[in-house]
């Protein structure tokens, strides 16, 4: 009786001890983020003042109402920026998803000679540390007269997104069966429509969230474009975020207005894909 | 006369291949030319100056490449294990918890998505010595009555930075272990515990084992992107105050961009390649070994 209380109680504690475990991570992991959006919608004011502010008074839009403006806000031309993310962004996506598709299919459906040794080596192209790959290409580009283009950032990120859409891409084919396929083939389709009709399907949801995937790391990428971009023409929103901070002042509510403005698609992204994501990553870890 | 047959596998990997090859591969070997000359960015022809192993000499046999050297992977190893223990301890809580499991995974990815520029930001901002959070909060509940100088002491710079990276990458550890440990069959840790183990030696000998091939993955991802500290530290205190956050990379770019010693820079950053790669080729050789035996076992 009085050990089965004692463990009862002990058992309580664990509890309350995961509880309070949980929440301080969840509290870390989440606080950062929630202060950034806070610190954008109150005045400056509040934020620098002393002592601290801590419940802000009142909460209004209008960092990011100047931010969109004619000039944009402290001269920083946000909306030229947004777009740039998004045009280079979206293309270099398509363009990887593509070149993804086709390598990605080639290593989950084909036995060929040297294929593990390839496959190591697409993946070790993705190592390269950006800012090591910036000196090269900054000389190429600068020469080839492409440097603070779009099209330069474009085919710089189609190969940043490669390698690794290729390993979503291989686990997400491999879990739609053969035999599906090979069925097709005997009901009468080529190959080809084999793929499109039966596989692709199949492999579809895995295949828009590697899509995802490549487009966050190109939305986010930063150590390229700092080097390739120049001007308004091609600056990303990284960029962009970095021209804030050179200033001799900082304003810290601007720069946390465009913090939000380049977490939202992420965010809404992020979450479709999830389930994704997981999976195809994690297939394969016990199947080999 | 036939044209010569490729098999159709290399055929599909061919557009991903020239694509590598192009921006990748080609400029790998002219920055491997380049590191060999006294490639400087005011003076183009200089590119054609060869002088041997001269950068790598001056490399080599300079005191602030090689502390940077040091600080880069003490780092590295500092953030990758504190990483993978509070990940893991992470993964274990919230598979306890009776419910809202959902809910704290899609909290998880959070960090997740933050790309690593607004990371430095946002820690920037966190540990302003000014109007930051920390010595707002420090200060507010009496515990120090000074400003804490987070980012210009070099020592606390560089645990500011740690915990902006830790930030930033332990959901990683903490989903793919989580994605393990739910994977897991029951049987093996009902059997443990009717044998008589101790919670401890259950997690040693049952889940440890199955859980470390996902663990490794977690790694092999997050070793594929070491390099993003950069960004990090780039935007929280450019390698500064004098030089005492400097990593392998802020001082690439530094030596390239702002001294336009392109041939030097170019022999630093083959160093840094190396490192990247000996880090990656390492844990996808544990992932290799781990995948192994659990086939061999489970």
């Amino acid at each position: 009786m009085e050990r089965n209380l004692a463990s009862r109680r002990w058992s309580r504690l664990a509890h309350l001890g995961r509880l309070a475990g949980l929440t301080l991570a969840m509290l870390f992991i989440c606080l950062p983020g929630a202060w950034i959006v806070i610190s954008a919608m109150r005045p400056t004011v509040e934020i620098m003042a002393k002592p601290p502010v801590w419940i802000p008074h009142e909460l209004s839009f209008q960092a990011f109402i100047s931010m969109f403006g004619v000039v944009g806000q402290g001269g920083v031309p946000v909306f030229a920026y947004f777009r740039n993310s998004l045009i280079i962004s979206l293309t270099s996506t398509v363009v990887a998803i593509a070149i993804g598709m086709s390598g990605g299919y080639a290593f989950a459906r084909f036995r060929f000679r040297g294929k593990a040794a390839l496959f190591l080596g697409l993946m070790l192209t993705r190592t390269v540390p950006g800012i090591a790959l910036s000196l090269p290409l900054f000389i190429i580009y600068a020469r080839l007269g492409i440097l603070d283009t779009h099209f330069a950032l474009i085919l710089t990120y189609v190969a940043l997104n490669v390698p690794f859409t290729i390993w979503l891409i291989d686990g997400f084919f491999r879990q739609v069966p053969k035999d599906l396929a090979e069925a097709a083939q005997i009901d009468g389709c080529t190959r080809w429509q084999a793929f499109w009709r039966v596989e692709f399907p199949l492999a579809g949801p895995g295949i828009a969230s590697s899509g995802i995937f490549a487009f966050l790391t190109s939305w986010n990428e930063f150590a390229l474009a700092s080097q390739i971009t120049r001007s308004v023409a091609s600056k990303t929103l990284p960029v962009g975020l970095l021209d804030y901070t050179s200033e001799f002042t900082i304003d810290w509510r601007g720069m946390c207005a465009l913090a939000v403005i380049m977490i939202a698609p992420a965010l809404t992204l992020t979450f479709i894909i999830q389930k994704h994501l997981v999976s195809g990553l994690t297939f394969g870890a016990v199947k080999g | 006369m036939q044209p010569p047959r490729l098999s159709t596998p290399i055929l599909l990997l061919t557009p991903a291949i020239i694509v590598l090859c192009a921006v990748v591969a080609l400029p790998l070997l002219l920055s491997l030319y380049s590191s060999f000359t006294g490639f400087r960015l005011i003076r183009p022809e200089s590119i054609w100056l060869w002088i041997n192993f001269r950068n790598y000499q001056n490399v080599l046999t300079d005191s602030v490449f090689w502390v940077a050297f040091g600080r880069t992977v003490l780092l590295l190893t500092l953030a990758l294990n504190l990483e993978m223990l509070l990940g893991l301890g992470l993964a274990l809580l919230i598979e306890r918890a009776t419910h809202g499991q959902r809910v704290l995974r899609t909290l998880l990815m959070f960090p997740m998505m933050f790309s690593p520029i607004l990371v430095g930001f946002q820690f920037k901002f966190m540990f302003n010595d000014n109007v930051g959070l920390i010595n707002n909060a420090l200060q507010s509940l009496g515990i120090t009555q000074t400003p804490i100088p987070w980012l210009i002491d070099g020592g606390l710079a560089f645990f500011a930075i740690l915990v902006a990276e830790i930030w930033s990458s332990t959901s990683v550890f903490a989903i793919l272990i989580l994605a393990g440990l739910l994977a897991m069959p029951r049987e093996p840790l009902e059997a443990a515990k009717v044998d008589g183990c101790t919670p401890w030696q259950s997690f040693r000998y049952v889940t440890w084992p199955f859980v470390m091939p996902f663990a490794y993955i977690a790694m092999t991802i997050r070793s594929l992107d070491v390099a993003r500290a950069y960004d990090i530290v780039k935007i929280m205190t450019d390698g500064g105050p004098a030089r005492r956050t400097e990593l392998l990379w802020t001082l690439v770019g530094r030596t390239a961009y702002s001294d336009g010693k392109m041939g030097l820079a170019n022999a630093m950053g083959y160093v840094s390649i190396l490192l990247s790669i000996v880090f990656t080729v390492y844990f996808y050789r544990k992932l290799a070994a781990a995948r192994a035996q659990i086939a061999a076992e489970w």
